[in-house]
This record gives C-alpha cells, structure tokens and sequence, in this order.
C-alpha cells in the first residue's frame, strides 16, 4: 500500500490533518504546536497542497502518539471558526449522531 | 454447552499475555503501528472512526449465562454499557481504550471467551444455525463439526496468512438458518441413500463488492474425513489464490476464475494424496468432542399447556408467542427469539443491563444458555412452553420482546458511517427510520417474512445482496445514495438480488421501500405469497416502475 506521504497531494479548499489518537482512538487534529488537540478549533488550517504536505509530514513523524494521519477538507465561517468539511469528518468531530443505546 | 478442556484454557491465557506485552510495547512506542496492527487484527482489535473496536467470538453462537454475564461486565466496565452483535455470530464493543484491553481480555478469558481469528486472514469464528442441537428434523448437531473444525483451524500455522480472510458456515437442518450459500465453505450435514451422515460440500460463496453464491463441490463427504477434504480446499487456496489485488483474493474470485470443475480436479488431487492419513478422523475423537457437548435434563412434557392457552387471550403475548416462538425437537418446549430491532432502535445492539438480565432469565428458563443468529437477534434454546407467558413479560420489561422477528424491521444492518472506517453512508439511521415506518404490528405481519439488510459501503456486512430488499450506500460527489436490489436471499435458495434502477438519495430510502412494500402488496397473488416469491415470479419490472415513475 503506498504511504500517505508518497500519495499525491490534492486539496480543493481549507484543509486540516487528523487521526486517531493512539491510546484509546480518540479522533484528534494536529495544531499549532506540533502536537495534537481533541477540538476541531484547535487544528492547524492549510490552504495549498505544499502545506498540506508539510503538515503531513510532520503529523507522520509521530507514531507513538497517532495513527493513520490524513488531510480532511473543513469549512470556515464569517468568523474563521473551523467545522468539518464532509459528513464522515462532522460525525468523526462529534462522536456517533444517532442516540447511543446507553447515553453518554 | 461444549466444556472446553486444559489445553483450551492454557491457550486463551498465554494469549492474553502475549497480547498484554505486545500492547505495552506499543503503548511504550517500542513497536510502530505498522508493526502492532496485525498483532490487534489476530486478537479482534480494530480501529474504527472514533475508536477502537474491540470483537469478540461466540464460537458458532452458543453462549452460557455466565460468558453473556461477562460480555455484559466487559460493556460497563471497559466500553460504553453496551455491545453489537453481528451478522457472523460475535459481539462488537465500540469505545474500548488499547490500554484496557488485555484486561478485557483476561475477564473474558475466565470464562473460555477469546478474540482470536475474528480478524486477520485466517479462518474466523464458525458460525452455524441458531438453533442447531434443537430444531425439529434437524439430521444432527452441527456444532459438533463447528468445534472439530474449531480445534482444527485454530492458530493453524499454514492457514493463518490465508490470501484473504475464510469463513465457514455449517447447518444440519433442511432450512438454511445458517446461509452457508454465502459463505467461502459451506457445509450441509446430511444422510445419504446409505442412511450415513456427512457433508454437502459449497465453496466460493461470499458478498463484498463482488458476490457469488456458493457453488457445490462435492455431493456427500464422510464425517470421518471433513478436516482432510476442508484442508485440500484450503491448500488449493492458499497456493493459488491470488496475494497482489485485495479485491480479488477471496475463495470466489479463484473459483470463478478458474471454474468450479478445475478447482474442484484441484481439490480433488489434493485430497486423494492425503486422505486416510494423519486427518482422517477416529470415530472416538468425534464421539470424545460430541461428549463434550452437554445437554439439559429435559422433563417430559406436553405441548400447548394451560398456562400458553390461558395467556394467548392477551393480544400482545399471542403477537409476541405467534412471531418469536418457534417448535422445539421435543414436545413441550420452545425455541424463543429475543428481538434486538425494538423500534426506532439500532439494529443488533444490547445493553449491559440487558445482556444481564438476559442471562438470569436463560439461566431460568433456558437451562442457561443463549444463541447468537446471524440475523443479530438472540435465542433461548430450551424454554418449557408452560413458562412462556412469564418469560414474555420479563423481556418485554427489558424491551427484547418485540414480536417482529423476519418482519420488516426485523433488519440487518451493518455499522455503518455512524462507526465504520470503511463505510461511505450511513446504515443505522435507514434502519431506525424504516422501523418506525412499519412500525404498526398488524401491518408488519400483513406483509409478512420480508428481510431487509442494508450496508453502508460496498464491503457488504450487512448482506444487503441476500436480503429480500437489500440497500447499499454509496457516496455520489460528497452526498449519500443508496441503491435498491430486491428479490435476494440467503436461506437454502440463496440468490443475489438484482438492482431496480439508479440509487436514490438519503432522504429518499424510507419513501422508496414503502413503494415497494405497497407494489408487493397490491401485486401478491395471495396473503402467503412472500415477498421474494412475488419478486420471483414478476421479475423486478413492477417495482421499479413503482418506484421511478414519480420520480
């Protein structure tokens, strides 16, 4: 399987990168301090596929602590907040939108 | 129940020390993912979109009061309160963190649970009929042979690097509870004109992205000498079945590319170089294992007791007792199907209160045991009819009396977008909508048995090619679609249904099943014409002008 780094970088619009946290899956987004946050707002935007690349790359590095790192599309308001581009990446920010069987 | 042995035990818990070392080094950042991934795969552990998820295996879908007990503790304890049971008799946990697994592990471990091969391409958990060892004619009890194939198959070294996964289904009833037709060896326990019993042999069945009935191989396989010729299949496979395409490694596309007569000559040369050898069966291992399944201590007694006559004046316990209660082998007792579709609700899921509760009352009523049935409902096996009216009000207190087992919202679904990495729509929310649509009991059963599966992405998990309306999600420019097929099953006329026309969008799906289900209604040629048998007879024409004239 070719590595997301070798993969050809496309971006169509504002961009982050997320994954999942490694020690319990915990979706997470890289942010401004190399590091990784739980809350969408707190991610690193991208706009160009160099950046995206950089990005990328970087968030790769960390293997202990993510998995599975990728670029996803995101939407800014009039504001600049951040909200998720698609509706895989609304239900991976907010958890499951259908009523649990036990609620959290 | 099957009791399992020292060597079983001893097994399940050095893996559960093996798995705890290897979690820590990945914990410790002393493995990479790409080193750890396939070491959770053989131990059930994947990663979904918010976390891991966690299968277990319910070897061919029997369960003791005190494993659901577990599964239950495993729930509340290391996950969110509840688990998923799917379409291949295990139970899914959704929510559980990487470092509290070896000790989920080791609960489970306690009492002869594990989560080996329910991932990884190996052979995975065999699965068979729900109510094998009680249903009425049946030729035998199949877990017998699940088990021997069970010890088989378990940690086989030339089989645990398969092309691609391998999945057994066996029945031993004339009705295919078991859907052996889509599975990669199906097994059909039968007698043959010499009063013997052995196996109707299938091979290449499966769904995915590219689904083929199952096609026979050989009619009639000694029971003696089932692991040879299963090992002949599964070497023939492992050489020739192809490693550089994912898509294309499964058993299928192997049979279908070379044809059921080559690879059947294959096989064939495979098994005669080795039968009579070191596989073939002694008569004592057979009768040591089938020994090993403990029966209950049934009393005689009557069918139809006065306490069901009395009872069957309340509307509600005789909808529950005509839809849930099937016959037993023997007079005076029942199989009974515990509903995991309440309206509204996401198909397969129960609580840990339920699962709790559930096992008191098999261990009251079911001589404490409780069956898994790929349809993702559950079944108390041995219940004396004369105890169904209590039976009936402490489940429906526990909401898992819901009488519409094989009705419309009895549905099959898979995880869908809600959980699955994989996915490309959602499934669960469909399936919420379309029982509250059919939600009216007398309408449900005026449609009568009509199975309805929907998958979420092309991978197939919830069958939708075998249900007799299936619904697959695909993802058209960032927006959800669903394609319809119709007329499929999965039973011992399995058949693919075919598509009735171009995918209609998410909001769409519920308003287009209801057209079909009125087209059925309208079109039927009798009451107890079923649905698929209507699909059967009229081809897809009628329904799919139904659904797309006024759209």
């Amino acid at each position: 399987m070719t590595s997301p780094l070798q993969q050809k970088i496309k971006i169509t619009g504002p961009s982050v990168v997320t994954a999942n946290r490694a020690a319990d899956g915990v979706v997470i987004w890289r942010n401004a301090a190399c590091g990784w946050s739980t809350d969408l707002s707190d991610a690193v935007v991208v706009r160009t596929a160099d950046e995206a690349r950089a990005l990328l790359t970087e968030s790769a590095a960390d293997d202990v602590g993510a998995i599975g790192p990728y670029i996803a599309p995101v939407v800014l308001d009039a504001q600049g907040a951040i909200g998720p581009g698609n509706l895989r990446e609304q239900i991976r920010s907010v958890g499951v939108i259908i009523d649990l069987p036990v609620p959290a | 129940m099957y009791t399992y042995d020292e060597i079983d035990r001893t097994l399940i818990n050095e893996r559960v020390s093996e798995f705890r070392d290897q979690v820590q080094r990945r914990l410790k950042g002393e493995l990479t993912e790409d080193e750890f991934k396939m070491l959770r795969l053989m131990n059930g552990v994947y990663l979904q979109l918010h976390a891991y998820m966690f299968r277990v295996a319910i070897p061919y879908g029997t369960l003791s009061s005190a494993q659901l007990r577990k599964m239950a503790h495993v729930a509340r304890r290391y996950d969110r309160g509840y688990g998923h049971f799917t379409t291949r008799q295990n139970i899914q946990f959704n929510w559980i963190a990487l470092s509290d697994l070896p000790d989920a592990l080791q609960d489970l471990a306690e009492v002869g649970i594990h989560a080996m091969q329910t991932s990884g391409n190996c052979t995975r958990n065999i699965t068979t009929d729900q109510w094998a060892g009680v249903a009425p004619g049946e030729v035998e009890d199949p877990r017998i042979w699940c088990e021997l194939l069970r010890q088989y198959s378990t940690m086989h070294p030339e089989f645990s690097f398969l092309p691609r996964k391998f999945k057994f289904a066996i029945t031993a009833s004339a009705h295919d509870r078991a859907a052996i037709k889509v599975h990669d060896i199906g097994l059909r326990l039968h007698r043959n004109d010499a009063g013997e019993t052995g196996f109707e042999v299938l091979v290449g069945g499966g769904l995915g992205r590219t689904p083929f009935i199952g096609k026979p191989i050989k009619p009639f396989v000694h029971g003696r000498d089932l692991l040879g010729y299963v090992e002949a299949i599964l070497r023939v496979y492992n050489q020739y079945g192809r490693r550089d395409n994912i898509y294309k490694a499964r058993i299928k596309i192997l049979v279908h590319e070379l044809g059921i007569e080559k690879f059947a000559r294959e096989v064939e040369d495979e098994w005669l170089a080795m039968r009579d050898t070191a596989l073939s069966l002694d008569a004592e291992v057979v009768e040591d294992i089938r020994a090993r399944f403990i029966y209950p201590h049934y009393e005689t007694l009557a069918d139809l007791p006065d306490e069901v006559r009395s009872a069957s004046a309340d509307p509600a316990f005789e909808a529950w007792r005509l839809n849930s209660v099937a016959p037993h082998r023997l007079p005076g007792y029942s199989i009974v199907t515990l509903s995991l579709k309440p309206i509204g609700g996401p198909p397969g899921d129960a609580t840990a209160d339920q699962m709790d509760a559930i096992a008191d009352l098999a261990e009251k009523y079911s001589f404490g045991e409780i069956r898994v049935g790929h349809e993702q409902n559950l079944a108390l096996p041995h219940v004396a009819q004369k105890d169904l009216p209590a039976l009936w009000k402490a489940l429906d207190k526990i909401g898992v009396a819901t009488p519409n087992v094989n009705l419309v919202t009895d549905i099959i679904a898979c995880p869908g977008l809600d959980y699955c990495s994989l996915a490309n729509t959602r499934s669960i929310p469909i399936a919420q909508e379309l029982t509250r649509r059919f939600a009216n009991h007398d309408t449900a059963n005026l449609i009568g048995r009509l199975h309805v599966n929907i998958s979420g992405c092309i991978n197939a998990c919830g069958h939708h090619h075998v249900g007799h309306i299936g619904i697959l999600g695909v993802e058209k420019n960032g927006e959800e679609y669903y394609q319809i097929t119709i007329g499929g099953r999965a039973d011992e006329h399995a058949v693919v249904g075919t598509l009735i026309g171009p995918a209609v969008p998410y909001a769409e799906v519920a308003d287009v099943i209801e057209d079909i289900v009125e087209a059925y209604l309208a079109l039927r040629q009798r009451p107890d014409e079923l649905f698929v048998e209507a699909v059967a007879r009229l081809g897809v024409e009628p329904f799919k002008e139904r659904v797309y004239a006024t759209r």
